[in-house]
């Protein structure tokens, strides 16, 4: 299996220019937010945050700081409501499973959207096999929930409402300020759950002033390191532990804390929030500029998820009608441009993205699309190049197609 | 999305670079599809044969990913010369031992590749109301598969129809 890995890098090899645009799944990790991690491995604060001595004492700190500043970041003011965890798959397990725990006897329903990602859709599986009724919202063609249905679904029995703020896959800005306001004019003991991952550093966002109960935050989606992320907790609300063990600094999270990683996470936190219009404007500029770029050189395209102020900065999403996505993206790998597709072809029959199907995309247009993330750090010559090379792959997989038709 | 790191072999990287055989195929004796687009899979098979019995040419379209490409690719090229009779024993073991092995998710790939040959066989014969003895009546293990996908795709894509989905 590895050989085969290796055989596949090696027809990598040559390639002049590379464009990673895969940053829903993974990211590059700049060179500013390494540096500020080295130290906290072997020159400073490497000692465990909970025990008697100077680089302990330095880890606690470092925490304390980091914890204050990623207060200020998503608008709050207590450190205490920052809960650092080891990403968001486990902000979110954590904030599903452990409010829902602490809500014992008020409720059995549990209210999510279509488009929710993996990491809640997953975890409400578990809960509904627990006793807990799961009612998923729908959105209508460019993702937007239906505030109308929340209305009508929220009651007395509803322990916990979870909405993303913005979508992960097609970049839409949700309304959740209002259907924060529509939760607790329905029932004002029901909590309310965001996973902003996708949101912070995209759109400005207060969590205090929005009033959430809770808010997962992940560190890889704003060029942090992977591996940590966090749930803020507003004072007063009542999650338990998931998780048993040591608990040190982190009351909702055992273990041993990783003081580079959260360091490396406020750091790419201040550098994304640091000129954040800028960042802000110029990455709508380049998104614009690839998904217009698209949209007017290559046919038979759809843009997934909706257009200007109301899509995240960093989003394009796009399907590529009778181009099959996982032949796409290993075509477009062979020159130099990295993406990813809500193509089901990984495994047998396995459905394709579930936010594409949410929002009515025929099966054809949901494997044939692409997603891509823009950074601050991509130029325009890169965009440019990833222009020149989208059309001729299109076109190749196309000519695969060719007439087989593929409509169901 | 589609996250599972395939680590494909060069030989199914090649075929997906280079496909032999590719295109549709204007005087073709007979045409299959097998697949449905529900799980990214769409084949067209195109058969050439003559008066012998003997495929002359194959050639394929595909809607997939780069193993159905690969596996498409090869068996036009395995079956190119042979007898109908001989082509029919073609599995889809072969098939994925000729493209140097596929990951065991991408298997079906290849069932769908031969289930889209012997339906296009079991066509040839039907269109001219002749069934040899080597034919065997029932469904062989690729067309089978091939069906029970196509079938699947249809119970999954009525289970997520939107208004059926609503809460």
């Amino acid at each position: 299996m590895v050989e085969n890995v290796r055989e596949l890098l090696k027809a990598h090899e040559g390639l002049e220019h590379e464009v990673y645009l895969d940053n829903e799944n993974s990211t590059i990790v700049p060179k500013e937010v390494v540096d500020a991690m080295l130290p906290y491995y072997d020159r400073r604060a490497y000692g465990n945050p909970t025990l008697t001595h100077k680089p302990g004492w330095e880890a606690f700190e470092t925490i304390m700081e980091s914890a204050q500043k990623t207060a200020s970041f998503l608008g709050c003011s207590a450190l205490e409501e920052i809960n650092f965890t080891p990403g968001e798959t486990e902000a979110n397990n954590l904030a599903l499973i452990g409010s829902t725990l602490s809500m014992k006897g008020k409720g059995k329903k549990i209210v999510i959207s279509e488009v929710e990602p993996i990491s809640i859709l997953n975890v409400t599986d578990i809960l509904q096999k627990n006793g807990f009724t799961i009612m998923k919202i729908p959105v209508d063609k460019e993702g937007f929930i239906n505030l109308e249905r929340l209305g009508e679904v929220v009651d007395k029995e509803t322990v916990l409402v979870s909405l993303s703020a913005v979508n992960h896959e097609i970049g839409t800005i949700e309304p959740i300020k209002e259907a924060l306001e529509i939760v607790k004019d329905r029932n004002p003991e029901t909590l309310f759950h965001t996973d902003a991952s996708d949101a912070y550093g995209r759109i400005l966002l207060s969590v205090k002033e929005l009033n959430v109960d809770l808010a997962t935050v992940s560190s890889y989606k704003v060029l942090g390191p992977r591996g940590i992320g966090v749930l803020y907790v507003r004072e007063g609300v009542n999650v338990e532990k998931i998780l048993e063990g040591q608990i040190g600094t982190q009351r909702l999270w055992p273990g041993v804390e990783n003081t580079p990683l959260i360091v490396g996470f406020t750091k790419a936190s201040e550098l994304a929030f640091k000129h954040f219009e800028d960042n802000v404007g110029y990455m709508r500029g380049l998104r614009d500029r690839l998904i217009d770029g698209i949209t007017g050189r290559v046919s038979m395209v759809n843009l997934n998820g909706p257009k200007g102020e109301k899509r995240a900065s960093d989003n394009a999403n796009i399907s590529f009608l009778k181009c099959e996505g996982e032949a796409l993206t290993i075509e477009l790998s062979l020159k130099g441009v990295y993406v990813s597709s809500g193509s089901a072809c990984s495994r047998r029959l396995l459905q394709p993205s579930h936010v594409l199907v949410a929002i009515g995309r025929k099966f054809d247009e949901a494997h044939g699309s692409i997603l891509m993330k823009v950074t601050r750090y991509h130029t325009e010559e890169d965009i440019n190049y990833v222009l020149e090379v989208i059309p001729k792959a299109v076109e190749r997989i196309r000519s695969i197609v060719g007439s087989t038709e593929v409509k169901l | 999305m589609s996250r599972a790191p395939l680590p494909y072999n060069p030989k199914v990287l090649e075929l997906f670079r280079n496909p032999k055989n590719l295109g549709k195929m204007d005087d073709a004796t007979v045409t299959a599809v097998a697949g449905n687009p529900m799980c990214g899979d769409m084949i067209t098979f195109y058969l050439k044969i003559n008066e012998q019995e003997v495929i002359e040419r194959a050639s394929f379209e595909s809607y997939g990913c780069a193993a159905n490409i690969a596996t498409s690719s090869v068996v036009t090229e395995m079956i190119k010369g042979m007898a109908i009779e001989e082509a029919w024993k073609v599995s889809w073991k072969n098939v994925t031992e000729a493209v140097g092995g596929l990951p065991s998710v991408k298997f079906h790939c290849g069932i769908l590749a031969v289930g889209a040959l012997k339906r296009a066989i079991r066509k040839y014969y039907k269109e001219r109301s002749v069934s040899p003895e080597w034919l065997q009546r029932e469904q062989s293990f690729e067309e089978k598969q091939a069906l029970e996908e196509e079938e699947l795709a249809k119970v999954l894509s009525k289970k997520m129809k939107p208004e059926e989905k609503k809460c």
